[in-house]
């Protein structure tokens, strides 16, 4: 492996990240870092902890301890500069649906402070590029489930974002929608080198060619290209290195909880 | 960020309440109701019972009807601001209330902008009441309506910053209806919207203070003053303080480090 470039400003950092709901440790110590152009699946289970990890790096709360930067700005000190360069496609749905496609989208554009002109643009731009220009003025009820998320990534990137952030954004859509949504954003990260964290269950969406963050009950079980995360599961494939990586994890957490009982 | 982004951020959060407002037909169309329903029920109703003596701002023996019109401005005012709380538990717990809080504007002035505009909507359907209500003869001099706006603007800024605080504490969707019985209807009625201040002093010394310590009392009395081209220090005294009290606490609450979204997750898990 050659050693990742150390001189450019990551697209985003998290080092020491940890949260608690009361007693329930949500995340514990979770560190990892995207350069821009990578694409990175955020791989765990339903409560792995991903959903609070989108929270606090989209700054809907603080976390209790660690540190998440967006091209170098903390998101406690300057969350204004990192909110600016970052777009959210969030798990649930998110759209007014009795707007029109094109009303939602200016209302982002307003939030990111877009003038008229501009926003007219950017939204007939992106709006193209997912194929719903035709549908502009439709209102969004009437769109059906792979639509409306295409809508939702089209607002993500109203302002033009560098980083690139996803929950679970396949949850009940068609294969092919899907697909056209896998193949949309792994183009935005080559064409305009953008970061992109794509959160799931599904381990199929992480190709070989993709990084991966396996994270399980909170923790960070291991990270880096797909085929490294295998092989140093000794394994295969990643679905392989999954089971493997949570077995172990399930196996090291019984033995300490025997022990402190 | 410069003012110029500010104002575009403000514009298009005023813009997007307008259009549904407009477009949720039974919304729009309840709100203009109810207070219309309301004046002819307890019009009709208390009009014989209740005998309104010539009080401030009026100058003669005025028709119950017309005694009650400013408490129901005030009235429209509370379920708008009511209706935007509601409206924000409901993204809340959807999930699109995340699209307005990972806007980089500062989270205080998005909490101010989304005020800002359930007032303009409340405004707009204050003056559509005013308008019906005078085929009812609640004819108030024409300067009146000009006077009433600045008070329309400050006692809505009150009772949306409430709802905001409420929107703030609200767990769940679901206690939604205990907010209604706990914050509409007391606040509603111990005031001087429906009954003269003096009437419940005859009563009841108790209520009488309940009533004058409750802010929506004093939301009505400078409502009912400025519509008659007066003034009423006290009460907007108490009505600016409120607003400055309630706003301080949904900033409090939606705040990403102490408030209520770390507390219970933010609805994600």
């Amino acid at each position: 492996m050659t050693p990742a470039p150390q001189l450019a400003t990551p697209a985003l950092d998290v080092s020491g990240l940890s949260h608690a709901f009361g007693p329930r440790q949500a995340l514990r110590d979770v560190g990892f870092s995207l350069a821009p152009g990578d694409f990175t699946v955020l791989l765990g289970l339903n409560g792995a902890g991903k959903t609070t990890l989108f929270a606090l790096v989209t700054r809907l709360y603080h976390s209790r301890q660690g540190r998440i930067a967006v091209f170098g700005h903390d998101i406690r000190r300057q969350p204004s500069a990192a909110l600016a360069a970052m777009g959210v496609v969030f798990q649930q749905p998110t759209l007014d649906l009795d707007l029109t496609v094109r009303q939602n989208l200016a209302y982002h554009a307003s939030l990111h402070g877009l003038s008229g002109s501009r926003a007219r643009l950017r939204i007939e731009e992106e709006l193209e590029r997912v194929g719903l220009a035709d549908r502009r003025d439709t209102r969004v009820r009437q769109l059906s489930g792979g639509q409306r998320r295409r809508v939702e990534l089209a607002r993500a990137l109203v302002h033009d974002p560098a980083l690139l952030l996803l929950d679970e954004p396949t949850v009940g859509l068609d294969i092919e929608s899907r697909r056209f949504l896998i193949d949309h954003v792994r183009h935005l990260c080559r064409s305009r080198d953008m970061a992109v964290l794509w959160a799931t269950h599904l381990i199929d969406e992480a190709d070989d060619t993709a990084k991966v963050i396996v994270l399980h009950q909170g923790q960070v079980l291991d990270q880096g290209p797909v085929p490294q995360v295998a092989a140093r599961a000794g394994v295969p494939t990643l679905r392989a290195a999954f089971d493997t990586l949570t077995h172990q994890h399930q196996g090291t957490r019984q033995h300490q909880g025997g022990a402190a009982r | 960020m410069t003012p110029i982004h500010y104002a575009r951020c403000l514009g298009g959060i005023v813009k997007r309440e307008a259009l549904r407002w407009t477009q949720q037909r039974g919304r729009f169309f309840s709100a203009l109701v109810r207070p219309l329903v309301w004046l002819a029920i307890f019009a009709a109703g208390f009009h014989f019972v209740l005998g309104v003596s010539i009080i401030p701002p009026y100058e003669t023996y005025i028709p119950y009807e017309v005694y009650i019109a400013p408490g129901l401005l005030a009235m429209i005012q509370l379920f708008n601001g009511m209706q935007s709380s509601l409206s924000m538990v409901y993204d809340r717990e959807m999930g699109s209330m995340k699209t307005l809080l990972v806007s980089p504007f500062p989270r205080w002035f998005l909490l101010t902008a989304k005020l800002l505009a359930s007032v303009v909507v409340s405004v707009v359907q204050a003056y559509i009441f005013l308008a019906i209500a005078w085929f009812w003869e609640i004819d108030p001099p024409p300067l009146g309506y000009l006077t009433v706006l600045p008070a329309l603007i400050l006692s809505g800024l009150m009772l949306g910053a409430l709802g905001l605080v409420l929107s703030s504490f609200i767990r769940q969707l679901e206690n939604f209806a205990g907010v209604m019985n706990f914050v509409i209807f007391p606040m509603f009625f111990a005031s001087s919207a429906l009954y003269p201040l003096w009437r419940v002093k005859e009563s009841s010394l108790t209520l009488y203070w309940i009533c004058q310590a409750n802010p929506f009392t004093h939301a009505t009395e400078l409502i009912r003053f400025a519509l008659y081209g007066q003034m009423a220090p006290l009460s907007a005294g108490v009505v600016a303080g409120a607003t400055l009290l309630f706003m301080i606490l949904a900033v409090w609450g939606y705040d990403p480090g102490r408030g209520l979204l770390a507390r219970r997750g933010g609805g994600g898990e």
